[in-house]
């Protein structure tokens, strides 16, 4: 179906190939996973599928991509939109129409399709994506997951042969990753589409994958079973690393596969994992919470509103140093609300929110944010005046920022403009800036979201070393992963209300939703992570 | 969100289009107020009666204040400005003396109750034309408008929607740079702050755009073979031509001094050469429609209703020119002629005629 012959492919003034001797064949109806470091070159791999790449990217295309016997040479994607649907990372971004129906139709208007097949195919895909509910909607109403599914089935309505997603799931919170998910694998087994999606959030795709497509730093693609091509990289999810620790043999790639070889005896003289932690594994080795130190910040009896929206009723909360405390819950269920309360970028409609003692908003720098998308704080076309301007922003000496942006993470170059920066130099970048004016509450929303692996390790050693500043962290995220590796506190929004707040290990061991991969296979015991699980067996990492 | 008992439907905005066109047509042939009154009285009951709840519904409300405003600016500029007929004395404007080039114009001075009236239902005319524009925006979607374009303006169309879909997200964006500023500890107002929000929302804007270009040729946009560049410039030169001598002949049939002559053949030119752009470019296309609205019963009798208030004062004109104007020294009451209260019933008919509209469940999201 896809055939890659001697690849290369050279953006313009880059000095090296972004991806290189690429010979691979993709067989029809696979599904097929892309990974790799932020800024491997992922997006481009896909975007060569259909030719975006290098039409709408420039740079140089060495060798042949052919698709279903058409070379993306000779075809612009366009001509390629029948056999090929491509669906970019920001789905909403790409909106042509007003309502979910006529964005379905506007490939298949294109195409030509005669109106009887056209009503009829669009019919079937509001089936096939379960958007039938949401059939009339305005396209800019719509939630994170519903536009990805909606963009997916703009794409599907032209009945193409492949389909090719960037980070499908990256953006949505776990139930609505699964509900795309699901509609991905009832693609691949029901009707036969070739999907090929990148992803950084393995945990959840993995089982659903049939190879894995790993580009390397030097661009370089290795292809094969996905547990092959994972074990052992810092990419691999919980499932697969916990089967390596124990030993087992073919790797798990789901939560169900690691249950079953949990309980069962790897061979017949040695015992299970079960038992292994059982026999030496107390509650010594599971990370304990931090210590928690005085109130930082504190929520009270507090309701917020957009317009007739509610969207916190009588929040009451309080922050206290030296822990770190995840928000959790549905997109839309009010975190952002939240932290923007807490930075004093919205007031209450009712109950009052005090940082530090004082009104929140009051004094700006006392509890620093960074939002979703870290760009939004960041105003000056080179690193370095970004930083000399957040030195003179919070009145400290010059360098300071600099030098908190070289320990949190080194490396990242004066004369870059943030744009060009990976996801997680930006986000570096961005809690530099504000950790210059020494907050005492630092808020992240949704900082994960695009880190690769290697990325996210270092976020959690950063978040880690904050608290030990006696700093309070506040992270709004729907990555449980990362709940797992760093949280203290977990509070679970729902509908703009607190439905639980208590320790993380209580609260996301007892939700199958937030639950992480580790605590899933080892239920009902409370294990969260890894880590902790080497921790007692007493094997070095 | 669920289906309805009834398959309601919304009405092509096509007709909606026409009917509106028609009323402001009719009433720009009349200074009568009370003739006027009761067009946009018929007007506001067809809104209130078949809007539907979706966002461009407002805009009526928003074109009335509209009109309330050229009412105002008219008065003014007369009383300031105004030529000066005499009648009953209102009040009096130190004038100023102006220069002889400017013969012609006065600048204060007597001000009339006669004139006073004259520049109020002029300014009340254009309001009720407003309103017709205010009507047809609440009534039909403008996407609609837009679907319902013949092929040779498809491309313009998509176009519009884009940019239309743009203007909120360009608000978002700002809000959220404005956020950023105070983030940083920063006045978010001021030259500094607009420097820092404008340049960072451009560059996110072209960001986007690129992005929408690519997602829509990955979806096929502007395929190969639609039309070939020959047929392509014949058609759009046909389409401006014809859109100019449609526009004479509109002026024409508005303003009764055109020669009815003139009026004919920019019609028929108008006629002929928009319909061979839309024969040339829709034979060749391969683009499709999905679901296009049908132009039933209803439809023609929404558009038979405006014909109908246009057709009424056009005879009303013929029959009884003094009725339809106002003014006169001394001011004298207007009269209402029963073919005005029949150009308001035909007016009012989409109200009847038209399906009442399906209810759009959109649920409030939080920003």
């Amino acid at each position: 179906m896809i055939r890659f012959e001697q690849v290369s492919f050279t953006y313009a003034d880059a000095p090296a190939p972004t991806l290189r001797g690429i010979d691979l064949v993709i067989p029809d109806g696979e599904l097929c996973l892309v990974v790799g470091a932020t800024g491997a070159g992922k997006s481009t791999f896909l975007q060569l599928l259909n030719g975006l790449a290098p039409r709408f990217t420039g740079g140089t295309l060495a060798g042949r991509v052919v698709i279903d016997g058409r070379s993306t040479a000779d075809h612009p994607p366009r001509e390629l939109a029948d056999v090929v649907g491509y669906v970019g990372q920001r789905p909403a971004a790409g909106f042509v129409t007003d309502t979910v129906e006529h964005e379905l139709a506007f490939v298949m208007e294109n195409l030509g399709v005669p109106p009887a097949a056209m009503r009829r195919r669009v019919e079937d895909v509001l089936d096939l994506l379960n958007l039938h509910p949401i059939r009339e909607r305005p396209l800019e109403t719509l939630s994170g997951g519903q536009q990805q599914r909606v963009a997916i089935g703009s794409v599907l309505t032209a009945s193409p042969r492949v389909l090719v997603l960037d980070e499908p799931t990256s953006a949505l919170d776990p139930a609505a990753a699964e509900d795309v998910l699901a509609a991905l694998a009832r693609l691949v087994h029901d009707l036969g589409v070739t999907v090929v999606a990148a992803e950084h959030r393995l945990e959840r795709v993995v089982h659903l994958a049939d190879r894995a497509l790993a580009i390397d730093a030097d661009g370089t693609v290795r292809s094969g079973p996905v547990g092959e091509v994972l074990a052992g990289t810092a990419m691999a999810p919980p499932v697969v690393r916990l089967g390596e620790l124990a030993g087992w043999a073919p790797l798990p790639l789901s939560v169900r596969d690691a249950r079953r070889a949990a309980g069962a005896a790897v061979a017949p003289a040695s015992p299970s994992l079960r038992d292994r932690l059982e026999a030496n594994g107390s509650a010594t080795h599971r990370r304990a919470p931090r210590p928690a130190g005085a109130v930082v910040a504190s929520v009270r009896g507090v309701r917020a509103t957009y317009g007739p929206v509610v969207a916190l009723e009588q929040v009451d909360l309080d922050i206290r140093a030296g822990q770190v405390v995840a928000v959790m819950g549905r997109n839309g269920s009010g975190k952002s609300t939240l932290l923007a309360l807490l930075a004093g970028l919205r007031a209450p409609a009712r109950g009052e929110v005090l940082v530090a003692g004082h009104r929140a908003g009051d004094d700006p720098r006392a509890a620093a944010l960074v939002p979703q998308d870290p760009l939004v704080l960041l105003f000056e076309s080179t690193v370095g005046a970004e930083c000399a301007a957040a030195d003179r922003d919070a009145g400290a000496a010059t360098g300071t920022t600099r030098a908190l942006l070289d320990r949190l993470l080194p490396g990242v170059p004066d004369d870059r403009h943030p744009r060009d920066l990976s996801e997680g130099q930006r986000l570096a970048l961005a809690l530099a800036v504000v950790l210059a004016g020494d907050p005492a509450v630092v808020l992240l929303d949704e900082p994960t979201r695009g880190l690769d692996a290697a990325a996210k390790r270092r976020l959690i050693e950063i978040l880690d070393e904050l608290v030990t500043e006696g700093r309070a962290v506040v992270l709004a995220t729907h990555d449980v992963e990362v709940v797992a590796d760093v949280a203290d506190r977990a509070v679970v929004l729902a509908a703009g209300e607190v439905v639980a707040d208590d320790e993380a290990r209580t609260v996301v061991c007892h939700s199958p939703v937030f639950a992480p991969q580790v605590a899933k296979v080892l239920a009902p015991d409370e294990w969260l992570t890894v880590d902790e699980v080497r921790a007692a067996l007493g094997v070095a990492p | 969100m669920s289906a309805t008992s009834r398959p309601a439907r919304a009405l092509h905005p096509v007709a909606w289009w026409l009917w509106a066109a028609a009323v402001a047509a009719a009433a720009m042939r009349t200074t009568n107020p009370l003739v006027l009154a009761l067009l946009l009285g018929a007007v506001a009951h067809v809104v209130v009666s078949r809007r539907t709840d979706s966002p461009w519904s407002r805009s009526f409300g928003m074109f009335l204040a509209i009109g309330v405003a050229v009412m105002v600016f008219r008065l003014v500029v007369h009383v300031v400005f105004g030529a000066r007929t005499g009648g009953t004395l209102l009040f009096h404007l130190p004038s100023v003396a102006l220069p002889d080039w400017a013969a012609g114009v006065d600048l204060g001075g007597d001000v009339y109750l006669e004139d006073v009236a004259r520049a109020l239902v002029d300014g009340f005319r254009l309001a009720v034309v407003l309103a017709c524009f205010g009507a047809v925006n609440s009534l039909a979607s403008p996407y609609r408008l837009l679907r319902a374009l013949p092929a040779v303006l498809y491309e313009a169309g998509v176009a519009v929607t884009m940019a239309v879909a743009f203007a909120p997200e360009m608000a978002a964006s700002v809000r959220q740079r404005r956020d950023g500023q105070r983030l940083r500890g920063r006045a978010d107002h001021g030259a500094r702050a607009l420097r820092g929000v404008a340049v960072p929302v451009l560059e996110g804007a072209l960001d986007r755009s690129i992005e929408l270009a690519a997602s829509m040729d990955a979806r096929g946009y502007g395929r190969r073979g639609a039309v070939a560049a020959s047929v392509r410039r014949r058609s759009t030169a046909a389409l401006v031509v014809g859109m100019l001598a449609a526009a004479v002949a509109a002026y024409g049939v508005l303003d009764d001094t055109t020669p009815r002559a003139l009026t004919a053949v920019a019609a028929v030119v108008a006629v002929t050469l928009l319909g061979a752009a839309m024969a040339w470019t829709g034979a060749r296309a391969t683009r499709s429609r999905y679901r296009p609205d049908p132009f039933g019963v209803a439809e023609w009798l929404v558009v038979l209703g405006g014909v109908g208030a246009l057709g009424a004062l056009v005879a009303l004109g013929g029959v009884d020119p003094e009725a339809l104007a106002f003014g006169g020294q001394p001011l004298a009451w207007p009269t209402l002629p029963w073919l005005a209260v029949v150009a308001a019933g035909a007016t009012a008919l989409p109200a009847l005629a038209a399906p009442p509209p399906r209810p759009v469940l959109v649920p409030a999201v939080a920003a």
